[in-house]
């Protein structure tokens, strides 16, 4: 009976689950194999043939290497970042809370409400850091014009909007290491900084995989100022892989190229999922 | 207590349903331009419903251009699309492709209507016609025009009152108006063209200037890498890299014209739509004109039409074309282009004693107009999307010295030409 | 409640004071714009008079009111359909035995790798056969099943006590009403931990919506300031940051106010 009234429970989540998770992503696969239906032409089986064309895009190889690069400049960034105010705001610092909310702040602001605000800062000359700038004499600098600079810069504001998140997850498990770690430190006469290196960071490994994760997965999910800041330009060099999806799907209608990328969108998730579980489940050190 | 529950719901009901069916228009209009225009076309709508009281118009602002022709396209994938929308004028190959429109020449069929269809500056009508027949009805059209700061010519040693005529003299004049800090540091650039949002818009006037299109009328083939084309792209290029008179790498289409208002560029290229902004935020006298010639002058044009849907029944299909034949004619454009800077689309409009009085206290106004002569249809074709970005990202790799002018013109036109191949 | 109660030397202090700042420089920029004339939204002269303008323009170039009410519906829908659906499921998977349970939840799991914001291609395409496009609900129909909510709700109710459910089904309830009484009240924290983090998500969410509405009745915040934000003749700053500043205001409000509670239930969420 019980398995029964299990299931029961179970099936309104399930539909929904299914309905928007599992199937979408086993049509999209399905899907990458035919070709985009128009009015005048339908939907034919195509084969391997919209993977061919992904392999011979340049604009899907940059847009991936985009996101290796957006990826890796964010996540250690925003980790380090986190934990760093993590261990401020912990301590007795002068005007914690207050300190504590400035860091809070950009979770609860959307993206692209702050992208155009972003922009201010980021346009040359009447933008806000070329006026700092030009207080040094530091000459402007065309940040989103110019393909060496505008992937670091969007990075920034991503950082920025990230850091504050993850730092939560840190402070809780601060709160919760015993306190008898940190006096026996002293009294041996052991550092601060041996003392973080040695016994609360790994400590924090557990927050530190799952904060992990989350960035990953955020650093694959997080397009909106994209919208705003550069549309994926110059040419390309700010594009990331999920705006990219939009646009074909969206801007060209050319919906089966889209599920194509999307397959790969979605190889690449799973393939971060399946390090997580190997990770998390073999070597991490729970108390 | 049901009752009157029941009682009230039908007295509700009463109240919701017309006494009389009108014909409902729903059309979609996008807004690109800044200003408090989804208040004019509401007020535009009412008026035209008070003149004809069977018509209930029901204007639906969707945004800017793309979202538009999403959202029109989406409704049509959906099965509800509306009968009429203000769609880019480019859009016309994709709407054919998935056979979305009716010909406004099927519709037109009194004297009347047929003069009305003449009535429009040619330049305006060549985006909208196909095989000699026409998909769109010019509405919020505009040109690019060069703006420049009369303030600083007068300071550089210039006549403020002459703006370049032709490449040299932009170059050249260019020179001198750039302004640099005690650091060394440039405070203000000579001129400045926008190289994201609309690159290609703007690369249109440059090829036109040196002699050539980039599209055929068929929308299938593309004219990138024409050595007069890669010139053009070359000269842009040189303005940033060798005249060192703009700035390097991309220049942004949203934040150009404050850059223009705060003096940090003494002139710049841009849509004649910005004009009432300008006009409105600018602290300094300034100028309009043509852009500069290299073997002659000339500039795209851009804006929307009104195309009007298949899917529509002939109570719908007149009532549009009523709708839009008051929405064209010449009291209303002369109103729609002093409220917003687009051009006024028929020369009667330019007649009218408002834009003539509006026209004779601010010349700058007109220069748009003028330019028609030169004008050149905005860059189409089919898998416009694509096609167009392609010149977007040859332009921006381009200016930004990633691949040079050649380079990156031969590589697009290479792809453009396998995209198209299918459509010959 | 700090453990670590060491002092900070005054260098670490001033970073931490100068971070801070830097953090709230792009809201402190909009509040300046907001409140400035337009001129002044790229000068900075500090005395110079304040002025509501850009708010009424605000006001009425974008159809602010009908956004609000939209993202209001639309984030009280999601949260009451999710507590629903993973009360429901998370019980199931908490308390029943039930054959390929281990396999269900690693379904589920699934999800938080797999966002519908991954998925809009397909997902565009099946609403658009359910005849949900540009609707309320199907915004957010892809979201009612939470595979996080689900988690959380599970790992709570493992720890609620046996004993509880015992006395209650001596009692004579069935299990709807054990759920009803024993697990959701002591579930309580965690309801109000999933709900901050479920209305901050969907009030700022973006993509998803962008696809799949079309029209003012129905689109949220956070796309009218996007089309609001980009016409072609340019950004105002000082417009925009009034139309900013009154869309995230609920939301920074509500932080303000709470913000202990806020950073609370985001730590729950997190530490479960």
């Amino acid at each position: 009976m019980r398995h029964v009234y299990g299931w029961l429970l179970l099936t309104p989540a399930a539909i929904l689950l299914v309905a928007f998770t599992h199937y979408p992503a086993a049509a999209t696969f399905i899907d990458s194999f035919f070709s985009t239906g128009t009015a005048v032409r339908p939907s034919r089986f195509v084969g391997f043939a919209n993977y061919a064309s992904l392999a011979d895009d340049p604009i899907f190889w940059q847009v991936l290497s985009n996101n290796f690069w957006f990826a890796l400049g964010t996540i250690p960034t925003a980790i380090a970042l986190a934990l760093v105010m993590a261990l401020w705001v912990n301590d007795r610092l002068p005007a914690r809370a207050l300190v504590r909310m400035a860091y809070f702040t950009p979770t609860v602001l959307p993206m692209i409400a702050v992208a155009n605000i972003w922009l201010f800062f980021y346009t040359p000359q009447i933008g806000l850091l070329d006026q700092v700038g030009a207080m040094f004499g530091v000459p402007s600098r065309n940040w989103l014009g110019d393909p060496d600079s505008v992937l670091a810069s969007t990075m920034a504001m991503v950082v920025w909007k990230e850091a504050g998140f993850f730092m939560i997850f840190y402070l809780a498990a601060l709160q919760s290491l015993p306190p008898e770690l940190e006096e026996a430190a002293k009294i041996e006469g052991a550092s601060r900084w041996y003392f973080f290196w040695r016994v609360t960071f790994p400590l924090l490994m557990p927050t530190t995989l799952f904060v992990l994760v989350n960035a990953t997965i955020n650093s694959f999910k997080l397009v909106d100022h994209l919208f705003i800041l550069t549309k994926g330009g110059p040419d390309n060099a700010s594009s990331l892989l999920l705006y990219y999806i939009y646009q074909v799907a969206f801007s060209y209608f050319d919906t089966a190229y889209a599920s194509t990328l999307t397959v790969v969108l979605l190889a690449l998730l799973a393939g971060f999922a399946v390090l997580q579980f190997l990770l998390i489940e073999k070597r991490v050190h729970y108390r | 207590m049901r009752w009157l529950f029941a009682v009230l719901l039908a007295a509700l009901c009463l109240a919701t349903t017309p006494a009389r069916a009108a014909t409902e228009l729903t059309f979609y209009y996008p807004i690109a331009v800044g200003g408090p225009l989804t208040k004019v076309i509401d007020g535009y709508a009412r008026q035209f419903e008070k003149e004809y009281p069977d018509i209930k118009v029901n204007p639906i602002y969707a945004g800017n251009y793309d979202d538009a022709r999403i959202k029109a396209l989406a409704a049509l994938k959906a099965g509800q699309s509306a009968p009429l929308s203000v769609l880019f004028s480019i859009d016309i190959y994709e709407l054919l492709e998935q056979d979305a429109i009716v010909a406004w020449d099927d519709l037109a069929t009194t004297a009347d209507d047929k003069a009305w269809l003449k009535a429009f500056y040619p330049a305006l009508m060549a985006n909208g016609t196909y095989k000699g027949k026409v998909y769109g009805i010019p509405f919020q059209r505009s040109t690019i025009v060069l703006y420049w700061n009369k303030e600083a010519f007068k300071e550089a040693g210039l006549d403020p009152e002459k703006p370049p005529a032709n490449w040299n003299e932009m170059s050249q004049m260019a020179a001198k108006l750039v302004k640099k800090d005690a650091s060394g540091n440039v405070s203000r650039w000579g001129v400045m063209v926008p190289s994201t949002g609309y690159a290609y818009w703007m690369f249109q006037a440059f090829a036109r200037q040196n002699g050539h299109d980039l599209m055929n009328r068929e929308g299938n083939a593309t004219n990138y890498a024409h050595a007069d084309v890669i010139d053009a792209l070359q000269y842009w290029r040189d303005l940033g890299a060798k005249h060192k008179v703009m700035p390097e790498g991309t220049v942004e289409w949203g934040t150009l014209r404050q850059a223009f208002t705060e003096g940090k560029t003494a002139m710049m290229w841009h849509t004649t739509g910005n004009l009432t902004a300008v006009k409105d935020s600018a602290k300094f006298p300034f100028g309009v004109a043509m852009l500069p010639a290299s073997k002659q002058r000339g500039s795209p044009t851009g804006g929307g039409n009104f195309y009007i849907f298949k899917k529509t029944t002939p109570e719908e299909r007149k009532a549009a074309l009523a709708f839009v034949k008051w929405m064209t004619a010449p009291e209303r454009a002369a109103d729609w282009s002093i409220a917003t800077g687009y051009v006024a689309t028929r020369p009667d409009a330019y007649a009218t004693p408002k834009l003539k009085e509006y026209a004779a206290g601010f010349p700058q106004a007109v220069v748009a107009r003028d330019q028609f002569e030169f004008a050149t249809p905005e860059l189409s074709t089919f898998q416009t999307g694509r096609v167009r970005k392609l010149l977007d990202d040859a332009i921006q790799a381009s200016l930004t010295g990633q691949k040079t002018p050649a380079e990156a013109l031969k590589a697009a036109q290479q792809e453009a030409d396998r995209l198209l191949k299918p459509y010959r | 409640m700090t453990f670590l109660r060491t002092r900070i030397p005054l260098l670490e202090t001033g970073a931490a004071w100068l971070l801070a700042l830097l953090w709230l420089a792009p809201l402190a920029y909009a509040f300046w714009a907001a409140f400035h004339p337009a001129e002044l939204a790229t000068h900075f002269k500090l005395f110079a008079p304040l002025t509501l303008d850009n708010f009424a323009k605000a006001w009425t170039y974008a159809p602010f009111p009908r956004h609000f009410l939209n993202t209001i519906i639309l984030v009280t829908m999601i949260l009451s359909a999710q507590f629903v659906l993973c009360t429901l499921a998370g019980y199931a998977f908490a308390r029943f035995e039930f054959a390929g349970r281990d396999i269900a939840f690693g379904l589920v799991l699934v999800q938080l790798m797999v966002m519908p914001e991954v998925l809009i291609v397909e997902n565009y395409r099946i609403m658009s056969r359910l005849g949900l496009v540009d609707t309320i609900l199907g915004i957010g129909l892809p979201y009612m099943a939470s595979a996080f909510g689900i988690f959380l709700l599970r790992q709570t109710f493992k720890t609620v006590p046996r004993e509880l459910e015992d006395a209650a089904r001596v009692e004579g309830c069935t299990f709807i009403g054990v759920l009803w009484r024993v697990y959701v009240p002591l579930a309580r924290p965690t309801y109000l931990a999933y709900g901050l983090v479920s209305v901050s998500y969907h009030w700022n969410n973006f993509l998803w919506p962008l696809v799949i509405t079309n029209s003012v009745e129905t689109r949220p915040l956070t796309v009218g300031l996007a089309i609001f934000g980009a016409p072609e003749s340019g950004v105002d700053w000082a417009v925009i940051s009034a139309g900013t500043l009154m869309a995230v205001a609920p939301l920074l409000v509500a932080f303000l106010l709470f913000q202990r509670q806020f950073i609370q239930s985001f730590m729950q969420a997190g530490i479960k």
